[in-house]
């Protein structure tokens, strides 16, 4: 059996396979969106801009500071991450009482004013970023070829996504942070200091943003719009995967990414559409999403 | 800065001297740059033709003429709604006589529509519908840099002729992306080419690597990309990193403009066949308009079609100084009736149907080896006469052609 | 006097003076509209009226049910493809391509309503995000819309057959007669029962639901409304621009009337028909600044819910109750 519905096996592998590396990048997207909307109760509409400032960055230090791959990898998630440190401080904490709409419509206006002025700055035809040296090549699997980055993508991705999980599920650490949102007077009667573990807990979702940008760097355009059309379809990601459920949001990213690689043999055009098409079903007959808890 | 003093000497000027211009109305000609200033295209056309429109009518030598001519500009943001609602302000209010760059194929027809209502002049030189001097052609309109059938004809052709005679197309899902497609299949299945397969992905992509992929198993030589800007970039991109290029197939790109060439960098988009209808480094002539206009815009080289814009307003000026009025119709009456000469596309001229005709050429993107500096990226492969460059004016259907 | 009809006479005082600076408000409007094009170009007000009437009817769902549709795009770009298409290829007149455009988008919420209205919050807005995101995939697909080169030269033909609408002055006139009937409607149907019963759903779904109203019902009419006057609010959009295009489908779109609702005030009358024509008045007379548009957007989007969240009218009304008092 060669084929299957007029497709060769081979590659059909092949398109899993990317379906795979796409769906990491919706994994570690979605991941950071949902420990934002999980613990912080916050609609982050920035996220797709914060991940394009990654992309700047890891540019800039490249073309600026003479840092290479490893050193953007590093440095960026920080830097970005501060950035959002700086947003949450002076805004998003002023509207924690408030509906979730309002953070919703701040982290938009947020989303406009960095994409606006990185367009202004930067043009919008988008810069070059090269492969790091190490990454260069790739193998072939017989069915195609895989270049070394892409698999290098799949992996950092998925150890980030488990230990962040991992972070947050079974540790002590997301333990405190887990019961501060639950229920915040009694955790900061404990002595601990919610606000900075909020303010932190967003830097941090800010970051795997940023990270999430730097990986796209190499093999996306840096472009001041890159992050715009890939919001909605993280968004759509962790709707499916349930509002803040970690777990939920790294294997609806994955699983996604699967379904929109097959999408892309059969009816290509309908390649962006199907997440919602998904998530319009989804919700219909689970309305916390798969993973989610049902309120 | 250089041309804003002049602007301002020429206005001066033309309020001082005898105004000789009685049948111009309002006593200014006022020229509207409308494109998009800060999405997909700002540039490719952007702030770039601005500066293009007022080195027109700077070299026109408007004061010395004593021609009052006012640049205008707005951003019609892609939204035809944008653009319809400007250009009818422009006409309406604003007393602007032309309208010029207009990039994004239904804004360029929204405006296309206006201005023959209104008896003014389009001068379209970023947007690539071919329906502008076909079913929509109109006489007010001149369609002056470029178009899907011209791109489709110069890439399509030279390259099977090199031997490129199996095709995969990576179309974007859309008007623009289809029509290139089909214009191009035509050319390949004519030279005697065959086209392996085709793939529709959806208008904007950032992952091309399945479609790629698709493009791999098909076998075909030639990966013919019909679609534009970040679309392209990514597909070219991702092409390098899958190893497209090394394993023996090539890219023809459909619509490629400089600046997409700057943003890839040589070293991924090596090898990578196009059609323009200017480059900077074609003759002396190109060079020096090119490095004023570099210092002009911020050191970048310009696209075909901020030239595009220059060439067209100065013909445009020439036209009005010919007729001593700047009445629509009329105007582009005489832009037909004289012939262009300047310095980015030297001789050419202006077909009933409202096409500019004049050379296309094929080049080849430099190995980074090769190029000399920033911005030298091209090879000439081939240069594709004015006459057979564009679309045969009987095969259009414009109304205007008996 | 007990304390029960003087909190009912305190009642109905507030209410008079609410229906007082209504009228004041009304009149201003009308008169704005009605002297505007003598300073103002008309067509740029007739598309404030068109986004006005859409602003009005998504604040409808979100000002009044507390229903946060981030798919409104679709009823404004199907009614303005479905009234194009029917004006230039089957030639039908203005009022009757307006009423297809409209009927369409209304039959597409009632049947993204049964869908949608069923949950709540963040998960209604996604619902409906998804919806209007196959709406666009439709349209982008479907052949009678022209792909992104849209729907282009559509006639804007003689109303009723008699009164030619490439007139200026009668299309304004035609403008106006539909934006100030569908500000009205919603002005009643916010005033009606069922209004109060909507309102009532918003402040406290439970509540409403223990009182025994079928609160889907209510909330599926409500949407279908905004639906149905939305698609009047596009095709009339596509009639004053001859044209019918992809942007008025996309998601951005939805995020725009989000936004000039409010900025204009959120469950406010008027306030819809400000935040329109502020953002109308931006997008178009700051057109040559390029992507300061944008980032300028962005800042009044973060000022709005910083520091006054009951936008332009919301905070004018307020400064209003505590000067009068």
């Amino acid at each position: 059996m060669s084929e299957i519905f007029g497709i060769p096996t081979q590659a059909l592998f092949g398109q899993l396979l990317i379906g795979l590396i796409n769906g990491s990048f919706y994994a570690l997207l979605s991941l950071g969106l949902a420990v934002i909307f999980g613990l912080l109760n916050i609609i982050n509409f920035a996220h797709g801009a914060q991940y394009m400032m990654g992309a700047f960055c890891a540019w800039f230090l490249l073309n600026k500071l003479g840092l290479g791959y490893g050193w953007a990898l590093l440095i960026t998630p920080p830097v970005v991450g501060a950035s959002g440190i700086v947003i949450e401080r002076l805004m998003l904490s002023r509207l924690y009482k408030l509906d979730h709409l309002y953070g919703f419509l701040l982290t938009f206006g947020l989303a406009l004013i960095l994409q606006g002025l990185f367009r202004q700055e930067f043009g919008s035809s988008g810069l070059p970023y090269p492969i790091p040296n190490a990454l260069q090549g790739g193998q072939n699997l017989g069915f195609m070829f895989l270049p070394n980055y892409r698999a290098w993508v799949v992996v950092a991705s998925l150890t980030v996504c488990i230990a962040t999980w991992f972070l947050i599920e079974k540790t002590r650490l997301g333990a405190y942070l887990r019961a501060a949102t639950e229920n915040p007077q009694l955790v900061q009667a404990f002595g601990i200091n919610v606000p900075r573990m909020i303010m932190l807990t967003y830097g941090f979702g800010v970051a795997l943003a940023a990270l999430a940008g730097v990986m796209a760097a190499p093999i996306y355009s840096v472009n001041p719009l890159m992050g715009e059309n890939l919001i909605i379809v993280v968004f759509a990601v962790v709707v499916i995967g349930g509002m803040g459920s970690i777990m939920g949001s790294i294997v609806t990213g994955f699983m996604l990414g699967l379904v929109e690689g097959l999408t892309k043999v059969f009816y290509p055009e309908a390649s962006n559409t199907v997440i919602f098409v998904i998530m319009a079903i989804v919700l219909m007959i689970r309305p916390a999403g798969l993973f989610g808890a049902q309120k | 800065m250089n041309w804003k003093r002049s602007f301002y000497a020429a206005a001066v000027f033309a309020l001082a001297t005898s105004p000789t211009y009685a049948q111009i109305s309002d006593g200014v000609i006022k020229i509207g740059v409308m494109n998009d200033q800060s999405g997909t295209y700002a540039d490719l056309a952007g702030p770039g033709s601005v500066v293009a429109a007022r080195m027109a009518v700077e070299d026109f030598g408007a004061a010395k003429k004593g021609m009052k001519v006012e640049v205008v500009v707005a951003d019609h943001q892609n939204k035809p709604e944008v653009g319809s609602s400007i250009a009818r302000q422009w006409y309406d209010v604003d007393k602007v006589d032309a309208i010029v760059d207009v990039p994004t194929s239904s804004v360029a027809l929204a405006v296309n529509q206006i201005t023959r209502e209104k008896n003014k002049v389009l001068i379209v030189s970023t947007g690539a519908t071919v329906d502008l001097t076909g079913k929509s052609c109109s006489p007010n309109t001149i369609h002056w840099t470029y178009d899907t059938w011209s791109l489709a004809n110069g890439t399509g052709n030279a390259v099977v002729k090199n031997g490129g005679d199996s095709w995969f197309f990576l179309t974007a899902d859309y008007a623009f992306g289809h029509s290139l497609e089909q214009q191009t299949e035509a050319v390949v299945l004519k030279n005697g080419g065959k086209v392996m397969g085709k793939v529709r992905h959806p208008f904007p992509s950032s992952d091309m690597s399945s479609f790629l992929l698709q493009a791999q198993t098909s076998k075909a030589k030639i990966i013919g990309l019909a679609n534009a800007g970040a679309d392209t970039i990514n597909a070219i991109k991702q092409g390098a990193e899958f190893g497209i290029v090394k394993s023996g197939q090539q890219f023809a790109g459909l619509l490629v403009f400089l600046t997409d060439v700057h943003s890839l960098g040589l070293n991924v988009a090596q090898g990578l066949l196009l059609t323009e209808s200017f480059y900077w480094d074609l003759n002396d002539q190109t060079r020096a308009f090119s490095k004023r206009f570099a210092k002009l815009h911020k050191g970048a080289m310009p696209t075909m079609g901020q030239v595009g814009v220059y060439s067209g307003v100065l013909h445009y000026l020439k036209a009005i100084e010919a007729l001593k009025s700047d009445q629509g119709d009329k105007v582009v009456a005489k832009m037909k009736e004289l012939p262009t000469d300047d310095a980015v596309f030297g001789k050419g001229w202006v077909r009933q149907d409202g096409r500019k005709i004049h050379n296309m050429y094929l080049f080849e993107v430099k190995k980074p080896a090769e190029s000399k500096g920033a911005w030298d990226y091209y090879k000439l492969r081939g240069t594709i006469p004015a006459e057979q460059a564009f679309r045969p004016e009987k095969e259009g259907g414009c109304s205007l052609v008996k | 006097m007990t304390q029960a009809t003087q909190q009912a006479a305190a009642g109905i005082a507030e209410r008079e003076r609410e229906q007082k600076q209504h009228r004041i408000a009304f009149v201003l409007m009308a008169a704005f509209f009605a002297f505007g094009p003598a300073l103002i170009y008309p067509v740029f007000l007739m598309k404030v009226m068109c986004f006005a009437l859409f602003a009005c009817a998504f604040n409808l769902l979100l000002g009044f049910v507390g229903l946060l549709s981030f798919g409104h795009a679709m009823f404004l770009g199907m009614g303005g493809y479905v009234a194009a298409h029917t004006a230039k290829v089957w030639g039908l007149t203005p009022e009757l391509a307006i009423l297809c455009g409209a009927a369409v988008s209304g039959v597409l919420g009632l049947v993204s309503g049964l869908i949608a209205i069923r949950r709540q919050g963040i998960y209604f807005a996604m619902i409906t995000l998804a919806l209007a995101q196959m709406v666009y995939f439709f349209c982008v697909q479907a052949p009678f819309t022209g792909g992104e080169d849209g729907i282009q030269a559509v006639p804007r033909g003689k109303l009723f057959g008699l009164i030619d609408l490439s007139n200026q002055l009668a299309m304004y006139v035609m403008v106006a007669v539909i934006f100030f009937s569908g500000f009205l409607l919603i002005y009643r149907i916010i005033h009606s029962p069922f209004g109060q019963v909507l309102k009532a759903i918003r402040e406290n779904e439970t509540r409403a639901i223990s009182l025994g109203y079928d609160i889907n019902r209510y909330k599926l009419l409500a949407y279908v409304i905004s639906a149905t006057l939305s698609g009047v609010a596009g095709a009339t959009n596509a009639l004053v621009f001859q044209l019918a295009a992809l942007n008025s489908v996309h998601w951005t779109m939805s995020g725009e009337v989000v936004l000039m609702t409010l900025l204009g005030g959120l469950g406010t009358v008027f306030g819809p028909v400000v935040g329109a024509l502020v953002l109308l008045a931006m997008e178009n007379y700051l057109a040559q600044l390029g992507a300061w548009v944008t980032i300028a957007q962005g800042v009044i989007f973060v000022i709005c819910v910083l520091t006054f969240r009951r936008g332009i009218v919301g905070e004018l009304m307020a400064f209003f109750k505590h000067w009068s008092r």
